[in-house]
């Protein structure tokens, strides 16, 4: 065991980094999502005030006022909520069968099939969901394809709809599914499929009631890491979404990079990590349950 | 699942998953300044993007930051790493347990936002950062790259049977001595693909980047992401195939490299 000044040097550095470069700029944006936006350098209201020659917080509710009464921002967040569960609902059905297959691969080759199935993440993300932009568009791969063999007489429109962003989501995060689907599914004991067949259990019966039960915190630890940033996803809809592809992590981007309103960006910032801390606990207990098991 | 459906499985993931990157590829050769409209072989585009100075600036400074950033957080990670599996309960470890794992989490766009944020108040409270650029970026990449590098590293250390740490304690070696001696050799594989992988992620990260970035700092996500909005381009297709050809080779190599550092381990 590490004692003495040692010790306190492990824990302290990294854990004095993190406090500065992560839990403090979380109660900043915090503090920030109640200030007043003004055209300065900051652009938003000192985060104190003087009263009497002491510093005071101050706390300003406009900003949610705002985002409350703008029909906007409620349809951003919810459409943002609906596409992220379609999408990974989506990644969960390719994403199982995927991870049975490679599960039930001779064992010498499962590390092989993992690899081709990561390596593209280790590529750029930007790149890969560009690719989708040549072949979705109006005069690109599909519809090249379509239009030669007659299928359809004038292209459709792939690129900029709520279909394409479906599709960005599930290639570039189908292997955050897969991975801890198949550390579960390679655990599972195969003789318990075999008893409740055994047994007489139809098929359906055989899923329902021992393979998923069996592999629930793969699932759930999958579909939380596919679920949560697709929610706050930027780079998707912007490429691949329409106009009307309002997604809440595209409305933060505009309201900082186009409007400069930084206040209101805190604003809808703290509102989604609101949003997000129900998937973000469950996460956290399906990980210290997955542990527990585990040791 | 029968086995020839499991072959189709695979066989019909590879395709969705590499089909589009090898369209990329093909198209990067295309001579034709429409992407999409073939009009033959050509590596022109290679040479357009060569005699970009503006894309080879942002290669260039992505390449300094990833590596700074890359190896600072391998330090913070194994500090980490060591401090949650090997140095007994303390204070805040529960804390600590859960900001590692937090940007795993927590959308880009909150924690671009927050460091920028942080930077500007600080720059106002103390004047420093005076502005922002590189050092800011590298900041926010060691934050979230410490993360995947602790889990990787903590993980590694807590499947180490830890008896043989003991027993070098035990002849006597000095905690520092025993976890330089032993430790280290054991869990390098593990540290290589860490340090690998927060290269990887600093190179790609768009989105904090440009959050944090100030005038004249432009990493290369930030110049393709401006040029890619614009549509399709074939000089992007030319480096998106040079980034793909290099990262796979970077990748089957240490791979290679690795279970060849275990067979030997095997024989030993």
């Amino acid at each position: 065991m590490v004692r003495g000044w040692a010790r306190w040097l492990i824990i302290g550095v990294p854990l004095l980094w993190l406090f500065c470069f992560f839990l403090l700029p979380f109660l900043i944006v915090f503090k920030i999502s109640f200030a007043e936006a003004l055209i300065a350098v900051p652009p938003y209201s000192a985060l104190f005030e003087m009263v009497d020659g002491v510093p005071r917080l101050k706390f300003d509710f406009y900003n949610y006022q705002f985002l409350f009464g703008d029909r906007l921002y409620a349809f951003a967040y919810l459409n943002s909520l609906k596409i992220a569960f379609v999408a990974t609902l989506l990644c969960l059905l390719i994403g199982y069968p995927l991870a049975w297959a490679i599960a039930h691969a001779a064992p010498q080759n499962r590390g092989l099939w993992l690899t081709l199935i990561v390596l593209p993440s280790w590529t750029s993300f930007l790149i890969r969901v560009y690719a989708w932009i040549g072949i979705l568009k109006s005069n690109g791969l599909i519809n090249n394809l379509l239009l030669a063999t007659g299928i359809i007489d004038a292209p459709l429109r792939l690129l900029r709809t709520d279909l394409a962003v479906y599709i960005g989501i599930v290639y570039t995060y189908l292997p955050f599914m897969v991975l801890p689907l198949y550390a579960n599914i390679v655990k599972l004991d195969r003789s318990l499929v075999e008893a409740a067949q055994d047994l007489g259990a139809k098929p359906l019966t055989v899923l329902r009631s021992v393979i998923v039960p069996l592999t629930l915190t793969g699932i759930v630890t999958g579909c939380m890491l596919v679920f949560i940033p697709a929610v706050g996803e930027f780079i998707i809809p912007e490429l691949l979404g329409g106009p009307d592809t309002l997604m809440i992590g595209k409305v933060l981007w505009q309201e900082f990079f186009n409007n400069r309103d930084w206040p209101i960006a805190a604003s809808v910032a703290v509102l989604m990590m609101l949003l997000l801390i129900v998937p973000i606990a469950v996460f956290y207990r399906n990980q210290s349950r997955e542990l527990e098991i585990g040791s | 699942m029968s086995a020839r459906m499991r072959g189709l499985v695979l066989a019909a993931a590879l395709v969705f998953l590499y089909l589009p990157m090898l369209l990329l590829i093909i198209y990067s050769f295309n001579e034709s300044r429409l992407v999409t409209v073939w009009s033959g072989w050509s590596v022109k585009w290679y040479g357009e993007l060569l005699r970009d100075q503006q894309m080879i600036g942002a290669i260039w400074m992505s390449l300094r930051i990833a590596f700074l950033a890359a190896t600072a957080a391998l330090v913070l990670g194994v500090l980490a790493g060591v401090a949650l599996t090997r140095v007994g309960a303390f204070r805040g470890k529960a804390l600590l347990g859960t900001m590692i794992t937090a940007p795993l989490v927590i959308p880009e766009v909150i924690t671009g936002l927050s460091l920028l944020l942080l930077f500007v108040a600080l720059g106002q409270l103390i004047g420093w950062p005076a502005q922002r650029g590189m050092l800011t970026i590298w900041i926010a990449h060691v934050t979230f790259c410490t993360a995947y590098v602790t889990l990787i590293v903590a993980g590694r250390l807590s499947e180490f049977d830890h008896s043989i740490e003991e027993a070098a304690m035990d002849l006597g070696a000095t905690p520092l001595r025993t976890f330089f001696q032993v430790t280290l050799p054991v869990i390098s594989p593990a540290l290589i693909a860490a340090w690998l992988l927060a290269f990887t992620l600093s190179l790609d990260d768009l989105v904090i980047a440009s959050f944090v970035t100030g005038p004249g700092a432009s990493t290369l996500p930030i110049v393709v992401f401006s040029s890619v909005r614009l549509g399709v381009s074939p000089k992007i297709n030319a480096l998106a195939t040079i980034l793909i050809v290099v990262v796979m080779a970077g990748v089957l190599t240490s791979l290679w490299l690795m279970r060849r550092y275990r067979r030997r381990q095997q024989l030993i």
